[in-house]
């Protein structure tokens, strides 16, 4: 597989894994191996005194050895993003952020305008931002405007499955942006779901609660792998032109009359 | 000292970011750490100083998509 370069770094696998939501850290650990992913996406949080969560938590995640995206979950404004990146690099150290500004408790839509805002301030402060965003145009590239190198646009709302709720708009930022590193980020529900992304010509895709509530996680991973790599192979072998007859494909000539 | 750590009343004898660490038994997590909605760098806790009613965020590394 060809690799994908992310701001300064190069990796190999082009699917980027959550850490939320599996059933044990075994099976989160396990999922990861069989993944083969290169990048694992974290949080910050509370942890009341004395808990230990973040800290088992923490050593099984370093001991995986993977780069580390942390994202802004859960914040509902620049400033409140902003703070939380600061906070993330403070302990990840890494200059990575996974920026999400939610517009709305719903739909986990991301408030785009916030979005600009906060990649503005990030960007300058030397922050490497992956911009989770809608699959809009000019907001895409207000984005790279103010500094971003990386898009991830949705494919459907965040945990919801459905895979790609708008192909036509995802098409056309691919094609208007043939040479922005492109992640497909959240909705996928299934493996053909990123491999379609793949084919679309996308660079990588973002996924957790596809893997993390299968039946079994650890096998879902792996199907996610395998699919990541079908699709871009297929992406890079050049799909053939979609017809609306039918052809033949065994050749007419030399027939026998019987 | 009164302070309002991770959303919840406490009291400390703590007088700086560092030594409230260790009061609350984080010192070997790596954590972020805010006051008042300010970021305190790891560099920084050894000489910022707590005040009574200060507003203290205690964050760690958790699960995240």
């Amino acid at each position: 597989m060809d690799p994908v370069q992310f701001y300064d770094v190069s990796v190999a696998s082009r699917l980027m894994l959550g850490t939320a939501q599996y059933p044990s850290p075994a099976i989160l650990a396990d999922a990861i191996t069989r993944s083969e992913t290169d990048i694992l996406t974290v949080s910050l949080r509370r942890e009341s005194t004395g808990g230990s969560g973040g800290r088992d938590f923490w050593k099984l995640i370093s001991a995986m050895g993977r780069k580390i995206l942390p994202n802004t979950a859960g914040c509902h404004s620049a400033k409140e993003a902003i703070t939380t990146a600061e906070m993330a690099r403070d302990v990840f150290d890494t200059p990575w952020i996974k920026l999400e500004v939610i517009g709305n408790a719903d739909t986990l839509q991301p408030d785009v305008f916030g979005l600009v805002e906060a990649a503005r301030e990030l960007c300058a402060q030397g922050f490497q931002v992956f911009p989770y965003t809608t699959d809009d145009l000019i907001v895409a590239e207000k984005l790279l405007s103010v500094g971003c190198e990386v898009l991830m646009p949705w494919g459907a709302p965040i945990g919801s499955g459905k895979g790609l709720n708008n192909r036509f708009a995802l098409k056309a930022m691919r094609a208007h942006f043939p040479n922005v590193p492109l992640v497909v980020d959240a909705g996928l529900g299934v493996p053909s779901h990123a491999a379609e992304a793949m084919e679309l010509g996308y660079d990588a895709v973002l996924l957790n609660t596809a893997v993390a509530k299968a039946g079994d996680p650890v096998a879902m991973a792996e199907a996610f792998a395998l699919a990541v790599k079908a699709g871009r192979l297929a992406y890079r072998a050049g799909a053939m032109e979609a017809r609306d007859m039918a052809v033949p494909s065994t050749p007419v000539f030399g027939q026998a009359f019987v | 000292m009164r302070l309002i750590v991770n959303g919840n009343e406490t009291n400390v004898s703590a007088e700086t970011f560092a030594e409230l660490l260790l009061e609350l038994g984080y010192e070997d997590m790596p954590v972020a750490t805010a006051v008042n909605m300010s970021v305190v760098r790891k560099k920084d806790r050894d000489i910022v100083r707590l005040k009574e009613g200060d507003r203290v965020e205690i964050l760690v590394p958790m699960q995240g998509g």
